[in-house]
């Protein structure tokens, strides 16, 4: 398939970058921070009007299976705009885990939930500071009255605003190994439970959640139990397919910035964006976005299209995109000088949100060594 | 089933049918690489068969009307042929700066008496050229070119000396910048020229480079009688065309940052070098190289892929081509300084049958050319600074 969008596709991207230059200005971002709030629930109510939680709901779930292109197109502008909001971590990784992985009666009750803007997901899968999902250790004991979670997760995104957690435990088999992992649906009202939010670099928050004893109904096992890990693989390269997009908005948005203050600033008489020494760090920096542009597309496509090389495209893409994302929010406070480094600049807010979703599910050194992995070396 | 996955079929057939066993390995040197010519030096006869079979179906050519010998294929048509050739990786038929780089100009600007003088034996890779444009005093600024052409009614006298002239020595003609006006601004006043290297006060001096080879040479342009005919497009008029042509010269060497070195990944080269140990490249430094490079090779050439189907399209910014040639070059570049470290000892070996006389070595130091050669990467990125960002 040709690496263009399509006009429908289009025309969502054109649609979500007006929405968010109006709902989603960067005076919204700092009176989130002062708030001491994740994201703003009237925005959040207004991106569920436009659609965008149903979007890659399949239809026959009330959704618009619109397609990981489209939500892409999404993600990038959310990007640029530095827009929180849970539409990653639920209407992109919750659903795209419950559609993947859950059973008819699942997909019956929660994907229409979270199309409408009702149910709010949160996926607990890391245990330590580093993304490593062959790790898992938290257990779960499979009782008479349900599976009983016990352990601690790290990193939980939106965790202390989210109805359900999708935990990935472990009910066989030894740490480190792919088999034995289960996925689980529990109840954020679970006893046992302990949510402790942690306010992160870019203004949002990230969870940490101790399981003691947390009974869960053994309906509630998400996928297979002991063989999830193929399931949550699945999910993990779409988030990150999906993070690869907000990067490359947040890279963009941050050089199309640098760009007109190139061509504002003076100094030496001269306009900046004259001297030489900016100009090819710029055309080199250009060189790079346009790179991450063909790469983020491309895996979505191919998630799209069912394409068995998503795991590699996905690492590729995420690998990538962290490298020019860190280029781009560095350059971006460089070539802005001073002023890049006060708070009053909104420049400064792009490397702020670039590293959490850089680290956020495994960073260039995890994909990068992962894709060498693939491909036998 | 449609006509293009007929077209697939049917040229699946042909190329199994037609490309001869040796010419479906990797090219092992430099002479396996076919230029055709008036003097052609086929490496073997298989080499010769397969040109001249491409040739008869215009495919050396595959997108030019077959009125001028080429092959008429659409984009997508041309797209499924060079898939179908990477698949029993077929070498190519016939390399040709007439197919890469004079073609296209003619086609876009030249007489239609021109273009039936010279298209053809392009295609059947009869006549090989070569491209007089940089000069000792005009690289990077190559609009400064001095080498003058004096009107003298009917025909032109050419003096004037041209450098990097690739293969100036082997060819048979070439297309040559020249300064027809010293009036005005530098880039009024340029003519293309088209000469058979045979007139008299041509002569060509091969450059010999810090790889051994020598691909480029010296041309000395001593009066050299040119008919007005030969002039592409109007004259004074010919640096639109020069840099029309500098993007497919662009295009073409920005492909080298993903094609060649026998079709195998630099993560399989290094695998066969160093080793693995626990299933991970022994060499824990070098594996970031080779991780790095692979990921913005991959990268790279979805990108030049992105940009073909944009252009299709008709979107896309255009002037892509000197983001191409900047990181496809420096891409190539990256590579051969990891395979020198993949390979240690074996790297610095010059001479020998065991370094297929210094293949790495030699070919190591001529890369270092891709990124000077065309323009710069520093032209490069003064032309997107420019031209693509606005930046004055």
């Amino acid at each position: 398939m040709a690496l263009i969008i399509n006009e429908e596709q289009q025309m969502l991207r054109e649609s979500a970058q007006g929405f968010f230059a109006e709902f989603a200005p960067m005076s919204e971002l700092r009176r989130l921070r002062e708030d001491d709030s994740d994201y703003c629930d009237l925005l959040w109510k207004r991106m569920v009007d436009m659609g965008w939680a149903a979007i890659l709901v399949p239809e026959k779930y009330g959704g618009l299976g619109f397609g990981h292109v489209g939500m892409g197109q999404i993600m990038e502008q959310s990007g640029r705009a530095l827009a929180a909001s849970p539409l990653f971590s639920s209407a992109v990784i919750g659903v795209s885990a419950i559609n993947l992985l859950g059973d008819e009666r699942q997909k019956e009750t929660l994907l229409p939930q979270i199309a409408a803007g009702q149910l709010m997901l949160s996926l607990a899968i890391d245990e330590s500071r580093h993304h490593e999902p062959n790790d898992i250790a938290l257990s779960a004991l499979k009782t008479p009255e349900g599976y009983r979670l016990s352990g601690k997760k790290y990193g939980v995104i939106d965790g202390h605003s989210s109805a359900k957690l999708i935990v990935a435990a472990r009910t066989q088999a030894e740490v480190g190994d792919k088999e034995g992992i289960s996925l689980f649906l529990v109840d954020a009202k679970s006893s046992g439970l302990e949510i402790l939010r942690t306010p992160t670099v870019d203004s949002r928050s990230v969870s940490i959640i101790n399981f003691n004893e947390v009974i869960v109904p053994l309906e509630n096992l998400l996928g297979p139990e002991g063989s999830g890990f193929a399931g949550l693989s699945s999910v993990l390269d779409i988030a990150n397919a999906h993070l690869a997009a907000e990067l490359l908005g947040i890279a963009t948005e941050s050089f199309d910035r640098t760009l007109r203050y190139l061509k504002e600033r003076k100094q030496f008489g001269s306009l900046i964006g004259s001297f030489q020494a900016l100009q090819h760090r710029t055309a080199h920096w250009w060189s790079e976005i346009e790179l991450c542009k063909s790469i983020v597309l491309k895996c979505l496509s191919a998630i799209d299209e069912g394409d068995s090389r998503v795991p590699g495209l996905a690492s590729i893409a995420k690998a990538k995109l962290c490298e020019v994302a860190e280029l781009s929010t560095n350059e971006a406070i460089q070539m802005h000088g001073g002023v890049g480094m006060t708070d009053e600049y909104d420049i400064g807010f792009f490397i702020k949100r670039a590293r959490p979703a850089q680290m956020l599910y495994g960073d260039y050194s995890y994909h990068g060594d992962r894709f060498a992995m693939m491909t036998g070396y | 089933m449609t006509d293009l996955q007929n077209f697939r079929i049917e040229t699946r057939e042909w190329l199994s049918d037609n490309c001869p066993p040796s010419m479906r390995i990797p090219a092992q040197s430099d002479k396996d690489t076919c230029w055709g010519g008036r003097n052609p030096n086929f490496s073997c006869e298989e080499q010769k068969l397969w040109m001249q079979r491409m040739a008869a179906k215009g495919w050396t050519a595959p997108m030019w009307a077959t009125e001028y010998g080429g092959g008429g294929l659409s984009r997508e048509e041309a797209k499924i042929l060079r898939e179908e050739m990477a698949k029993i990786k077929a070498r190519r038929p016939l390399n040709s700066f007439g197919i890469d780089m004079l073609g296209p100009a003619l086609i876009k600007f030249g007489s239609e008496e021109l273009k039936m003088q010279h298209l053809p034996p392009i295609v059947r890779g009869e006549i090989r050229w070569c491209q007089g444009y940089s000069e000792p005093n005009a690289g990077s600024d190559l609009a400064g070119l001095q080498t003058k052409a004096t009107d003298m009614g009917d025909h032109f006298v050419v003096n004037g000396q041209k450098v990097w002239t690739s293969y100036a020595d082997k060819a048979d003609w070439m297309f040559c910048l020249v300064r027809t006006d010293s009036d005005g601004k530098k880039q009024m006043g340029i003519s293309l020229l088209l000469f058979d290297m045979k007139t008299p006060g041509v002569t060509p001096k091969p450059i010999k480079l810090i790889s051994g080879s020598s691909p480029f040479c010296e041309t000395f342009l001593d009066d050299v009688k040119v008919d007005k005919g030969q002039v592409v497009g109007e004259i004074n008029h010919g640096w639109t065309i020069a840099k029309y042509l500098l993007t497919h010269e662009r295009e073409m060497i920005g492909g080298f940052g993903t094609r060649d070195a026998g079709f195998r990944s630099l993560g399989q080269y290094a695998t066969e070098s160093v080793g693995l140990k626990q299933g991970r490249l022994a060499n824990q430094l070098l594996r970031n190289d080779v991780i790095r490079w692979e990921v913005d090779a991959a990268v790279f050439a979805l990108t030049a892929e992105r940009v073909s189907d944009e252009a299709k399209a008709g979107q896309g910014v255009g002037a892509t081509s000197a983001m191409l040639k900047y990181y496809g070059t420096e891409l190539n570049k990256r590579r051969f300084e990891t395979m020198m470290k993949l390979k240690g000892g074996e790297a610095i070996e010059w001479e020998g049958a065991a370094s297929r006389e210094g293949w790495l070595a030699r070919s190591w130091l001529r890369t270092k050319g891709n990124s000077i050669e065309g323009g710069t990467s520093e032209v490069q990125l003064n032309i997107i600074a420019k031209n693509i960002l606005g930046l004055g």
